[in-house]
């Protein structure tokens, strides 16, 4: 059934609002891939089961949703109307669910979420600090809608920002409103998205493409991979709307084949747009033509570099290639190309909609909007926020992530993925936005944000990410490859405590060899991990080269584990988990440990209550 | 047209000219690996980087692949590019202190021992020969496989070769001399049967030469070598030049060069 027109569209809306009874129960359950990881399939199919088993399908509904956020405390389960927010749902607690708060409207306290700071015990979705102090712009439909359904899309307005731009804008008025708001790319450099909008209309008429990127490869990063999951509509309408503002009837998603429920969902959105006429020829009788082609990227992170991306789109080697030409001038197939990344695209139909001087009221001077980071690392509340920018860091990790796990100590955090910097808790209340955190050397890169606690030692974390782009370095030109490699062999070897004097001074001039000189973003960026432990850790640097010793307990060759005859009380819980069996001892005499024997593996660490185990 | 200042001197180009050759015109040589005139600017080793100003802005990018931008200030030897292109000649002595032409790079460069691991390799991976095989021969015998540090240079599945002509031009555009001519493959091109066993000039498509006079065997080819001296440059080059006119010119080509 195609829609017609306007009017049609919003006669589709009136009549899916008709059918749903507002007041009527709806249990949502996250379907994403954090919840996933914590089952959430099970708890899917037992919830079915209890509705048929209660009897109960016309007087609840359920719907599975996409990625909340919260994963840290998946799997999530949210009952609406009242938005009830119960975590770390079993299958054992859906029988209750339904039968007492469903029924019965009673709330399950142990269901409940427990802030560990104060210990309230908040009853709705709204209240949870996690949610609270954030603004989902974007990311707040999420947890509405079920991504295989176009209508619960539409329920929400959606595709009313398509109809505003197809019927009452000019290409050109959707690029100035874009201009207005001043939106910049989500992907990693923050250019003005209108900027390359214009250029890509302005090159000469013909084939265009318009391409989004969804090949989003940082270690911890999800924020892309759970839109495209969870609203993948939403991408597709920004899409429409940016075809239609620079000319192009041919797009791409590009997208990781690794994300197999995105690849699903994005391709049953796709389907469903296209049967409603929201896609494809004639939009909305519109006269405007558009598709969409599904492309699976085969798995390089290099690929998330533009010039790259078209190279393997192409069919060829994934190596990026000299720009200028851009690819708004000459890109894909040698014909205009605009790329822009799934969040860019996300933040579209919100301006288009709601206007660009509403959007431009959130945000600092020069970034706009909002941003979905992927809180990881050391931190309570694991998972994704969409923050205003220019929050700052300490609101980020410890107002909204809850501070670090087992009252340690903060450290560090990395933002922007493999190739950002490490930023100390000197500067936590650095407001976050592009400028503030390209000024202190690291970036924005997707919105990756790794949290560090004191036991993280700071060379073995430049060590590991420089390990991380060595192996994707894709090797095409000589200081990516060659000087990212010779920095992890340094890198090593100072772990090894075999660094010398003088290799701190040849890290940075490397680093910034691969830094000035390297093809592509990936060089590019590849020494900020590097030159930012160095900046705000050169203590431990020194410490390990001169003294080969591991303040943070982390480098295996330069640290031993013993026990500690005062607080060993000899319970004999260290000596089962420990793989070498190099712990002996009777039961409630002192034990000891054979460093021959020992691997270094810090279960017996782990698993001590006295702390007597220590690492030098 | 476009005006700009190379090195403090001002000269006026063509729109797209690159800044290596904008910067050769005035005389100033900027070191290249992977560059070559006749094919598409590549980027990858970097030794051409310069520095440019800009407005505000300051970076450096490389001079081979760089379009000309008016009003733009480039400097090709300030003590910033030097020491750059150093590091990447100890990138590139490290990984082959066997090699001629970097050897006399890093000379020049004065740099004695690199300060790595040595490697013991000879090819650069500059991509010439890649380039030369697709861009001009239009074959694609070779290409390049896996990615970073395992990146090399080969044929499909490490197999030999069912598409190579035999031309050569991969070994000569070499700026290592990593790639050999074996006899043995050129053996083999000439033992393929039937309507593929075609002049080289044939398979580019270039010519239809039904016999050759020269059984073949085009190492012995007048024809190249004549081509070879009058354009100074490896056949396969010239032979570019000419596909772009007609066959008849092509022979009253081969002709005039005869004479």
């Amino acid at each position: 059934m195609r829609i017609a027109d306007e009017s049609g569209l919003k006669e589709l809306k009136n009549s899916v609002l008709q059918e749903r009874d507002s007041l009527r129960p709806c249990i949502t359950i996250c379907g994403g891939t954090g919840c996933h990881g914590y089952a959430c399939e099970k708890v899917i199919a037992a919830v079915e089961n209890e509705i048929e088993r209660q009897n109960l399908k016309d007087k609840v509904s359920m719907r599975v949703t996409g990625c909340h956020g919260f994963c840290e405390r998946g799997p999530i389960v949210v009952i609406y109307p009242e938005k009830v927010f119960y975590q770390r749902v079993a299958v054992d607690d859906v029988p209750e669910i339904i039968s007492q708060t469903i029924i019965n409207s009673k709330i399950i306290e142990r269901l409940l979420y427990t802030d560990p700071n104060t210990g309230v015990k908040p009853v709705h979705e709204d209240d949870v600090p996690f949610y609270n102090r954030q603004k989902r712009i974007i990311f707040g439909n999420n947890g509405k809608i079920e991504p295989t359904n176009i209508s619960d899309y539409i329920a929400l307005d959606g595709y009313g920002a398509l109809c505003k731009a197809l019927f009452h804008m000019t290409p050109d008025q959707i690029i100035e409103e874009v201009n207005k708001s001043k939106l910049r790319g989500r992907g990693g450099a923050g250019f003005s998205t209108s900027k390359k909008w214009a250029i890509t209309r302005a090159s000469k008429k013909g084939m265009k493409f318009i391409i989004c990127n969804c090949d989003e490869g940082d270690p911890g990063a999800y924020m892309d991979r759970s839109l495209m999951e969870g609203n993948p509509h939403l991408v597709l309408e920004g899409m429409i709307i940016g075809a239609y503002a620079i000319g192009a009837h041919e797009g791409y998603i590009y997208i990781r084949n690794e994300y197999p429920l995105a690849v699903r969902n994005v391709g049953i959105a796709i389907k469903q747009a296209e049967e409603l006429g929201l896609l494809g020829k004639n939009i909305l009788n519109s006269g405007f033509n558009f598709t969409i082609t599904v492309h699976k990227a085969a798995g390089a992170f290099v690929c998330g570099e533009e010039t790259a991306l078209i190279s393997s789109i192409e069919g060829k080697l994934d190596g990026p290639r000299p720009r200028p030409p851009f690819p708004a001038q000459k890109g894909l197939w040698g014909k205009p190309t605009n790329i822009n990344n799934v969040e860019t695209l996300a933040n579209v139909p919100l301006i288009i909609e709601r206007g660009a001087d509403w959007y431009s009221k959130i945000g600092t001077e020069k970034s706009k909007g909002t941003k979905i980071f992927s809180l990881v690392g050391k931190v309570n509340n694991t998972g994704l926020v969409e923050v205003p920018m220019g929050m700052t860091l300490r609101e980020v990790v410890f107002d909204i992530g809850g501070g670090i796990p087992k009252g340690k100590n903060f450290k560090a955090v990395q933002t922007g993925g493999p190739s950002g910097g490490c930023i100390p808790e000197s500067l936590i209340d650095l407001p976050v936005d592009f400028e503030r955190l390209t000024e202190v050397g690291s970036m924005m890169g997707s919105g990756g944000m790794i949290v560090m606690d004191e036991n993280t030692c700071m060379v073995d974390v430049a060590k590991y990410f420089l390990g991380f782009l060595d192996d994707e370095s894709c090797g095409k030109c000589v200081p990516c490859r060659e000087g990212i490699e010779k920095m992890r062999e340094i890198l090593t070897n100072i772990c090894k405590g075999e660094g010398e004097e003088g290799d701190i001074e040849l890290l940075e001039e490397i680093a910034l060899t691969v830094k000035e000189t390297s093809l592509c973003g990936l060089g590019q960026t590849a020494s900020n991990p590097v030159l930012t432990t160095i900046k705000y850790f050169r203590d431990e640097y020194e410490e390990h080269i001169r003294n080969k010793r591991c303040p943070a307990g982390v480098c295996l060759d330069l640290i031993s584990y013993s026990i500690d005859a005062e607080k060993c009380n000899g319970c004999g819980a260290c000596v089962r988990p420990c793989p070498t069996q190099a712990i002996t001892g009777e039961k409630k005499k002192l034990h000891s440990l054979d460093q021959e024997k020992c691997i270094k593996c810090g279960a017996c660490f782990e698993t001590c209550k006295f702390d007597s185990i220590i690492i030098k | 047209m476009i005006t700009l200042a190379v090195d403090n001197q001002e000269i006026t180009v063509k729109e797209g000219t690159t800044l290596l050759k904008a910067s050769e015109k005035l005389g100033i040589e900027i070191p290249t690996l992977c560059y070559h005139e006749g094919l598409l600017p590549y980027g990858a080793c970097r030794l051409c980087v310069v520095e440019i100003f800009k407005e505000k802005e300051n970076r450096m990018v490389a001079a081979c692949s760089f379009p000309v931008e008016e009003g733009m200030k480039v400097v090709t030897s300030s003590d910033r590019v030097l020491k750059r292109r150093r590091m990447i000649v100890e990138f590139l002595l490290s990984r082959c202190p066997d090699v001629k032409t970097i050897k006399d790079l890093a000379d020049r460069m004065g740099i004695k021992k690199p300060r790595f691991k040595s490697k013991n390799l000879d090819c650069i991976l500059c991509g010439l020969c890649v380039r030369v095989c697709n861009e001009i021969a239009g074959i694609g015998a070779i290409g390049f496989v896996s990615r970073g540090k395992k990146l090399k240079v080969d044929t499909p599945f490490h197999m030999a070769s069912d598409v190579c002509i035999g031309c050569g031009a991969c070994s000569s555009v070499c700026p290592t001399d990593a790639i050999e001519m074996e006899l043995d493959a050129v053996k083999r091109f000439l033992e393929l049967l039937g309507s593929e066993h075609k002049c080289r000039y044939a398979l580019m498509g270039l010519i239809s030469y039904k016999v050759c006079s020269n059984n073949y065997e085009c190492w012995k080819c007048k024809i190249d070598q004549r081509i070879r001296d009058a354009l100074g440059t490896h056949p396969i080059f010239a032979a570019k030049k000419i596909k772009k006119e007609k066959v008849n010119q092509y022979f009253s080509f081969l002709k005039k060069i005869q004479e």
